[in-house]
Formats: C-alpha cells, sequence, structure tokens
C-alpha cells in the first residue's frame, strides 16, 4: 500500500481527557474544533501504540500532571551572553513583566492570546495546518490536542532577516505545573530567523511549533532541555518547507524522566536542506524519546539527522527515525545517524530507523550504533596523565560532539557544549 | 631510576602465561634497548608498565624511583614520570590535539601540586616544540591522530613526550611503520631529550634504530624473559646472525 492511500489506525476503544475548549475570535476558535475533532477521533495515545512502542504516554495523558520538583540549579544562564529577545514563560504562561519588547526589525511577534483576540488572522493559514498534515500517515494526539486547547505561545512572522534571535525561557515555579505552547512561526519568501528555546517550563509540558519557510528562507533553532529532572514534555516541530529553504534545528537535553521530541518535516520545494540533530545525556530514571519523520517530495533536497545519547545508571534512550521519498521527489540526498553510548550495562539505546523510498534515483543513508566506551582510546588518555573520570568525559563530549556540530552558529555550539560541561562536572559532585 | 624483579605476568582472559620472571634495572640517564623475536613480550613489558588492563601480576615488582607503580592507576603512573610512546597510537575523534595535550599537561601539573600552565605559555612551548618535530599547526588542531600518516602519529608520540618531561620513557616499536627520513626524525626528537638524568627503555626489533638513539644497554628478550644482555654490539650480532644462535646459546 502506497504512503498516500493510509489513513491513521481508528481506535476501537481510546482514552480522551475531557477536554473544553477556550474561547476565542472565529478563526481560532474553527482551527481549536477541528484539532479537537482529530484528537477525539484519534483517541490519545497508550502503551500498545507502536508508535509508542519505546515510550509509555501514560503520564502525558493522565488526567492531572505527576508533580516535579523544582531544582535550583543557581548556575550561569543559557545564551547569556547572546544579544536576543527574550520571552518568559512561567509555567506556561507568557510574562510581560520578565520579557523584552515584542519589538525586532523584520519580525512581528504577537503572543497567542491577543492573536487568539481577532476573528481574521493570517495565522489561520498555519495554525494546525502543519499539524494537521503531519498526522498522516502516524497520528500524533497529543499535538492534535495541543491545537485544541493552547492559549499560550506566540504567533511570529519574519519578512527579512531578524537582527537578532527570539529567544523563548520557559520557568517552572509551580511543581504542579500543566503547560500547553503553540508557537506559530512563518518565514517569508528570504526570510532569516533563529529561535532559541530553554527551561523545564512545567511539571507536564506539551508544545507545538509549527514552522513554515518559505523559499529560500532560513531558519535556526537551537534548544536546551532538562534541568528539573521530574517534568515531563512532549513537544512536537512541524516543518514545511519551500524552495531552497533550510531548517536547522538542534536539541540539547540533559536531564528529564520523561522526554518525546518528534519532528516532522516536509520538503515541498526543490532544492531545500533540513538538518535536525540532538544531544542527550541520561542518568538513572532519565527516558528519551526522538521521534522524527523526514518527507521529501521536493527535487535535490537534502536532510540529515543527526542523533546521539550518553546514558548511564539504567538511563534510556529511544531514537525512532524515518525517511519517506515520494515518487517526484529525485535526487534525494537523505542521511541518519542515531548512536548510543552506554556508560554501563544498566542503560538501554533502543532504535528504529525506517527509509521508505518510492523515487529511484535518490541517496539514502542510514546508520545505528550502540556502544560503550572505547577502552584502548580511554588507556591512551590516563596513561598521558589524565585521570579516568576526566578521560571519560572527554570521550564522552567528543560522541556527542557529532551532534553539537550541526549547530551552525559558533557562540551558541559553544554555549551548548559549555552547558554539557557544567552537566558534567556536577555529575562527579 | 625503574626496577624491575621478577616480574611474571599472565594474560587475564585467556590462562596463558606471558612474562616469566623479567629483571631489569635502568639507572639514571641510561638508555636501554629491548630486543627479541616476536611473541618475546616485549610489548606486553610496556603495557604493564604503562597499567593497561587485561594483564595480571601473578608476581615480582617494578618500581620508579622506589615507588611500586604497579599498583598505580595509569594517569598515577604517568604523573610519577612515566611515559609510553605507543606502537599503535591510537586515534581520538572528536578531541582536538592541542586540547588533549594541554589537559594533559596540565593534570600532570596538578596532580603533582604544580601550577597550571596559562594557555599563552602552553601554546609557547608546544609551538616551539611542534616545529623541531615539523608538526604543522594543522596537525595541532586536527582529533588526535585522526587522519595522521604513520609518520606524523610517531612524531605526535614523541611531542606529547617532549611537552610531558617524564623521567622513564618507555618507546614500543617506535620505528615501526616508519621510512628513514622519519626514523631520523623521531630518533632526534627522542636525542633532544637526553639530558644525562631522563632514562629510556627502547623496544625495537630491529637495530637500525639504535644506529640513531645509541643506548648504553642491549637486552635481549625471548619466551618472557630477558636472556641475555650487553653492549650495542649486541644489537649488531642480532642485527648480522639473528635470534637463531643467541637462542640456542642460552638453551
Amino acid at each position: 500500500m502506497m504512503y498516500a492511500d493510509r489513513k491513521p489506525i481508528k481506535k476501537t476503544a481510546y482514552v480522551m481527557p475531557d477536554v473544553a475548549l477556550p474561547t476565542g475570535g472565529k478563526w481560532i476558535t474553527a482551527a481549536r474544533k477541528a484539532a479537537l475533532n482529530s484528537a477525539s477521533e484519534y483517541g490519545m495515545p497508550q502503551k500498545r501504540d507502536e508508535y509508542w512502542k519505546y515510550t509509555d504516554p501514560t503520564t502525558l495523558t493522565s488526567d492531572q500532571p505527576t508533580s516535579a520538583a523544582i531544582f535550583d540549579a543557581n548556575e550561569v544562564g543559557l545564551f547569556d551572553n547572546v544579544d536576543r529577545v527574550k520571552l518568559f514563560f512561567v509555567d506556561g504562561v507568557f510574562n510581560a513583566e520578565l520579557s523584552d519588547d515584542l519589538s525586532l526589525a523584520g519580525v512581528e511577534i504577537e503572543t497567542l492570546e491577543t492573536a487568539a483576540q481577532a476573528d481574521i488572522h493570517w495565522a489561520s493559514n498555519l495554525y494546525g495546518v502543519l499539524e494537521t498534515n503531519g498526522q498522516r500517515p502516524v497520528p500524533r494526539p497529543l499535538a492534535a490536542l495541543n491545537t485544541a486547547t493552547a492559549t499560550q505561545g506566540t504567533v511570529i512572522r519574519a519578512t527579512g532577516k531578524a537582527e537578532k534571535p527570539i529567544s523563548f525561557i520557559y520557568l517552572h515555579e509551580d511543581e504542579n505545573s500543566d503547560a500547553t505552547i503553540h508557537h506559530t512561526i512563518k518565514l517569508e519568501e528570504g526570510a532569516d530567523l533563529s529561535i532559541l528555546e530553554n527551561g523545564p517550563a512545567a511539571a507536564r509540558f506539551n508544545k507545538v511549533m509549527e514552522v513554515e519557510v518559505a523559499d529560500g528562507a532560513s531558519f535556526h533553532h537551537v534548544r536546551a532541555q532538562g534541568r528539573d529532572h521530574e517534568r515531563r514534555a512532549v513537544t512536537h516541530i512541524f516543518a514545511r518547507l519551500g524552495r531552497e529553504s533550510s531548517f536547522k534545528s538542534f536539541t540539547l537535553t540533559v536531564n528529564g524522566v520523561l522526554t518525546r521530541n518528534e519532528a516532522i518535516i516536509e520538503f515541498t520545494g526543490d532544492d531545500a536542506h533540513a538538518t535536525v540533530a540532538g544531544a542527550c545525556a541520561g542518568d538513572g530514571d532519565f527516558h528519551h524519546d526522538d521521534t522524527v519523520f523526514i518527507t521529501h517530495d521536493g527535487v535535490n533536497c537534502e536532510s540529515r539527522q543527526v542523533y546521539k545519547k550518553v546514558l548511564r545508571n539504567g538511563a534510556v534512550g529511544v531514537f525512532q527515525g524515518k525517511i519517506l521519498v515520494k515518487p517526484d521527489a529525485q535526487k534525494t540526498d537523505g542521511y541518519q545517524i542515531s548512536q548510543g553510548l552506554l556508560l554501563d550495562d544498566n542503560s538501554t539505546f533502543q532504535a528504529k530507523p525506517e527509509l521508505e523510498i518510492y523515487a529511484d534515483d535518490v541517496a539514502c543513508s542510514h546508520g545505528s550504533t550502540v556502544g560503550a566506551l572505547d577502552d584502548t582510546a580511554l588507556f591512551y588518555l590516563t596513561s598521558r596523565g589524565i585521570p579516568h573520570k576526566e578521560a571519560q568525559d572527554m570521550l564522552t563530549l567528543a560522541f556527542l560532539g557529532e551532534a553539537i556540530d550541526e549547530i551552525e552558529d559558533e557562540d551558541l555550539a559553544e554555549d551548548i557544549r559549555a552547558r554539557l560541561e557544567r552537566w558534567m562536572a556536577r555529575r562527579h559532585g | 631510576m625503574l626496577e624491575i624483579k621478577n616480574l611474571c605476568v599472565d594474560l587475564e582472559e585467556e590462562e596463558k602465561t606471558i612474562l616469566k620472571g623479567v629483571d631489569l634495572q635502568i639507572n639514571e640517564g641510561e638508555v636501554h634497548a629491548i630486543m627479541g623475536p616476536n611473541g618475546s613480550g616485549k610489548s606486553t613489558t610496556s603495557y604493564v608498565l604503562a597499567g593497561k588492563d587485561g594483564y595480571e601480576v601473578t608476581d615480582g615488582s617494578a618500581t620508579l624511583n622506589g615507588e611500586d607503580i604497579l599498583d598505580m592507576e595509569p594517569e598515577e603512573r604517568a604523573a610519577a614520570g612515566l611515559f609510553l610512546a605507543f606502537q599503535y597510537p591510537v586515534e581520538i575523534p572528536g578531541v582536538g590535539n592541542m586540547t588533549f595535550l594541554r589537559t594533559a599537561v596540565n593534570a600532570q601539573r596538578k596532580a603533582r601540586g604544580e601550577d597550571e600552565l596559562s594557555a599563552a605559555e602552553f601554546l609557547k612551548e608546544v609551538r616551539a616544540k611542534a616545529k623541531s618535530l615539523k608538526i604543522d599547526a594543522e596537525m595541532l588542531k586536527r582529533p588526535v591522530n585522526v587522519g595522521f600518516s604513520g609518520g606524523e602519529k610517531k612524531r605526535n608520540e614523541i611531542l606529547q613526550m617532549a611537552m610531558l618531561e617524564p623521567k622513564m620513557c618507555v618507546l614500543d616499536e617506535t620505528d615501526s611503520g616508519l621510512d628513514v627520513d622519519a626514523m631520523k626524525l623521531v630518533a632526534e626528537g627522542v636525542n633532544a631529550l637526553r639530558d644525562g638524568k631522563r632514562s629510556f627503555l627502547v623496544i625495537t626489533h630491529y637495530q637500525r634504530l639504535l644506529d640513531h638513539i645509541k643506548p648504553d644497554v642491549v637486552h635481549i628478550m625471548a619466551d618472557g624473559k630477558i636472556i641475555k644482555s650487553g653492549g650495542p654490539e649486541l644489537a649488531l650480532e642480532v642485527e648480522n646472525n639473528g635470534y637463531a644462535d643467541i637462542l640456542a646459546e642460552v638453551a
């Protein structure tokens, strides 16, 4: 059966949380109703779903969030040296007082709250639209639920080259907070925009980001998740890429009992590029799931997936990555690598790489490995006087570095590297 | 400097005895060479001294300036002044050569209670030493040994030795895989470090390296033991007649 014939599998029995739609203007009410219908049709993900085989969604769909202790990091803030427009969300609620003015040359920034009050808005062509497209062939009910219920987030339109990045900072102050955030981002032709994200956000966090990258536009995304270890998060990025556009997204995750990051990317124009990369380091009851679905429907497009996970003391890492090449997407270059580094015998890395190719002139490669630190390299480093733990860290950072190298901006990459080093240093007490 | 007494070593994984009572004493400033046929235990001796996993010392001792090194971790042995130049230097993707060198130098200084070198001091020193070994800035920037030729790898070993300034240098078949010019360069690097105090143990199959690094004492190793010791002329004897005569003589 071809990809196009597939419909989401309808479940005979499913759970659906009792949801009341928020009030808002006409455009968003229509989008919310449609999304709620979809979510009801799909039902919430359950343990037995194939797409959730390696990650238990129970705590993401339960009526109440599991409470999550707040960790006082008292550390150097991420991206502190980066000139950026800061938007603060406290337990998922936009905080105007903490935030900078929503003004940036070449970019219009609105909160979702404001945009939702209008009856007519340009975002009606985008809000929930990419999410809906991304529901086939695999349903993503938590994203539909987000579209239906989110009242917080932003609506952003970039018309030129943004002079600095927009930075979302998600503070977590209430141990029982349940946050839903939806960002809708449109890059017009030739625009260039960077989005930074960091912070634990809430005890439970459901975030959707829809990004339309028009012809010739460039989108950069660097995110750091983690810190408050007990927090749970499900995030989706839906992106649609026009001709000669570029999309680059990197995520660092350290800590977190449950993180599910989905990236759903569709090439609709020719000669475009997309990179999605992730580095994660987990300890103990850490559980991290990267689920990626890239659809090539343009000629001569290139996609890269680079995922690296370091796991120890029973931590679990999951990677589900798929490249779908449609019949007319000739000259596709698809690359995918997922690697797990297990620092002990108790940790687990599950990888499910998939290629589904209907065009005949394509180059797609994928690799997945799991292994331990190289003893020979460790001996070499220690024989030069480098203490064992430091040598382990060097090799671990080198391993994750291959994902961090996917960040285009050197300064941001350096920030991410420094954050990881501090995390490792803390582990040594 | 280095004193090895009756060193007996088994392989941990298989029940196999490799060293069967090695005795060796190297005094301050001396250069000793160990030669011997394949499988005689030369490389094992160097690994056991440096602290590689996988070997079990069943008897005997090894001390560096009176300190028992066999109970130390590899990094402690390094800080105590031992250096092993690897026969097969290890490639470490993702770790810059310069970062590696600086981390190692400062880790040793820290372990010895000395001040760490500043970035500027380190840079100045490494540049001067790299230059004499014909190691260019590009090689210093690249990941450790990744994409290095055989000769570059060996020169990089000598650069590490020069930067770490060990008291006791063990060179495990440093000449293997080198052409004549590369071998000369490496030998010059080693000779530059000879200061009358630093000691060397040079493990080699061939006499030709010893033309460039002149040993004070030559040992012949066979079947896990040192079976004969002598002056530089012993190396020439091996070169001319092979090991057969010596093995027969001892047997």
